[in-house]
């Protein structure tokens, strides 16, 4: 086993993946699937300083090889995540990975502060969702403020910080960049691509938001061109994420630079996912005859 | 709500059986083991296309049950060409598809045992009542509404009293299910209902105006279907429990709410 462990900034994780935040809640609904003890870690939904109610719906809607989500960031709110969630996923053995989302730098500051004492081992902040006005993206399409929210969040953080990148900008390398300059930890990407999809017979957008962010396999090309550019633009560590369904997907991103992967939409169509990508990893090994999964982090020729 | 949330299992079920029973209905038996065993009338599996480039499960209503079996029965409605319910109606028995469940709660059958009840179906919500017909212990009637042509209507008989209402008229009230229930002088004491919303919205109205409680099953564009993404919420009157803001999840905290519940 201790062939497939990997370090981001620090923390220790026992195999290289993890879930993809907003797609496993946290953690409990797909623990009827899941060992979440196989897990590298688990990545929440996003949680803000107070409870959000999200979009209206339909929420969501199919497209060919994916799908688009508006959920607008609907949740508890800290305390109660706090109270609730983080007890429940102690019970594993698992590290735990908080996204934290808001509508302003003191809202994710007022978060990042309250974590501070909680047992969670890392933070991923969300600058970068597509689907709420002020849910972030204003952090993430610009440089500048990247970079400033990066710092002030790292004044109050007492875990590594992970800075999701959103994928709908022109050089994402600049944003790799922005958030390194900010004293970012690591670096997590890519967030969902903006999409639209119109119901032609009612003239109506399928998604009440309009617009949604796309997700699944149908992304994963764009997803594994960005992370082997930003693992070749900064020095940071960088979890890699789109479409991945298969251990094959995931070392496609390990090989692209990433150091350890997160898994979203597939849990969707396949609630074992996650613990078959682990497993399909450590057989790929196996086979290949590869010491440390170490080894094929930026591997490719 | 009355049901366990009982384990939940997802693994390839043989078509035992697949009938056409009306323009663009389909009924299909699954051989479905434990997913069978544990299900309660009101419950729904997820079915996954063998199509790579649908993600998505087609959430679909358990019309029978068959415990000791483990067989479950689908009617389901094809929704247009190239859809994943196109696909399985074309699926012949034997081969296995995709399935995920048993999901969500079922209607509280204990609740209203012995009481006269409605059993209210639209459309392709008519088919969960079925099961709900056959193993409620109560004084029922059934109320089912079409567009025009039957489907099902016969199998209720055995249950009790059948009512039909088609919008075209040609068969039984000429109009909606509220219209079957004023021409027919028909009272009941509580409600089981599924179906479009705005058949949903006008019995809860009449179930309030007559005082009686009223559970109605409800429908929302889902992804998981096991309660993590959030997608097939509904506006609840109070605060969630578990959202904590005034949102529940058709696929995990329903889809059986009590009408006063939720906001239609």
């Amino acid at each position: 086993m201790s062939r497939m462990n990997v370090n981001l900034a620090g923390v220790e994780l026992k195999n290289p993946v993890m879930t993809a935040s907003g797609t496993f809640g946290s953690g409990a609904e797909y623990s009827e699937f899941v060992d979440l003890n196989k897990l590298g870690a688990v990545v929440t939904k996003g949680v803000a300083n107070i409870p959000w109610p999200g979009n209206p719906t339909p929420r969501v809607t199919e497209t060919a090889s994916g799908m688009l989500n508006a959920i607008g960031l609907q949740n508890p709110g800290i305390d109660v995540f706090c109270e609730r969630d983080i007890p429940f996923l102690r019970k594993y053995d698992t590290k735990i990975i908080v996204n934290v989302c808001g509508k302003s730098a003191k809202d994710y500051c007022e978060v990042v502060e309250r974590l501070g004492d909680e047992p969670v081992d890392m933070l991923e902040i969300n600058v970068s969702c597509p689907n709420v006005k002020e849910g972030g993206i204003a952090f993430g399409q610009n440089p500048k403020a990247l970079e400033d929210i990066t710092k002030e969040v790292k004044k109050y953080a007492k875990q590594p910080v992970i800075m999701k990148l959103s994928p709908n900008v022109t050089d994402i390398t600049e944003m790799a960049r922005a958030a390194e300059s900010g004293g970012a930890d690591v670096v997590s990407l890519i967030n969902t691509l903006t999409g639209m999809k119109i119901d032609i017979n009612r003239r109506t957008f399928a998604l009440a938001n309009k617009t949604g962010g796309m997700s699944g396999p149908a992304v994963k090309p764009v997803a594994v061109r960005m992370v082997y550019q930003v693992a070749n633009a900064v020095k940071l560590p960088v979890i890699g994420m789109g479409g991945i369904a298969t251990a094959e997907d995931a070392l496609e991103f390990i090989m692209a630079g990433a150091t350890a992967v997160s898994v979203g939409t597939a849990n969707f169509f396949n609630p074992y996912a996650t613990e078959e990508i682990v497993k399909g990893m450590e057989e790929f090994l196996e086979k290949q005859k590869v010491a440390d999964i170490k080894e094929l982090i930026g591997a490719v020729k | 709500m009355s049901t366990a949330d009982s384990k939940k299992t997802k693994k390839p079920c043989r078509i035992i059986s697949q009938e056409c029973i009306g323009r663009d209905i389909y009924s299909m038996w699954l051989d479905a083991g434990e997913i069978g065993k544990n299900a309660v009338p009101g419950q729904f599996v997820s079915l996954y296309s063998r199509n790579g480039s649908k993600l998505l499960p087609r959430p679909i209503s358990l019309c029978e049950i068959d415990k000791e079996e483990g067989k479950l029965r689908l009617v389901y409605r094809v929704t247009g060409k190239n859809t994943g319910t196109e696909e399985f109606s074309k699926l012949h028995p034997g081969v296995p598809v995709e399935t995920l469940g048993p999901l969500g709660n079922g209607f509280p059958l204990e609740k209203v045992k012995g009481k006269r009840v409605f059993l209210m179906g639209g459309g392709i919500g008519i088919p969960p009542m079925l099961e709900t017909a056959k193993e409620l212990d109560a004084q029922k009637t059934m109320v089912l509404g079409y567009r025009d042509e039957l489907f099902l209507n016969k199998e209720f008989e055995a249950y009790g009293d059948v009512y039909v209402a088609t919008e075209d008229g040609s068969a039984g009230t000429k109009g909606n299910v509220m219209d079957a229930i004023r021409e027919n002088g028909l009272e009941a004491d509580a409600i089981f209902a599924c179906g479009p919303a705005p058949m949903l919205r006008a019995i809860k109205a009449y179930a309030l105006e007559k005082n009686i409680p009223c559970w109605i099953s409800m429908e929302e564009r889902m992804a998981c279907g096991v309660g993590a993404c959030l997608a097939c919420v509904c506006k609840s009157k109070d605060v969630d429990s578990h959202s904590h803001v005034n949102n529940k999840r058709v696929c995990k905290d329903g889809p059986v709410f009590l009408s006063t519940e939720v906001e239609l």
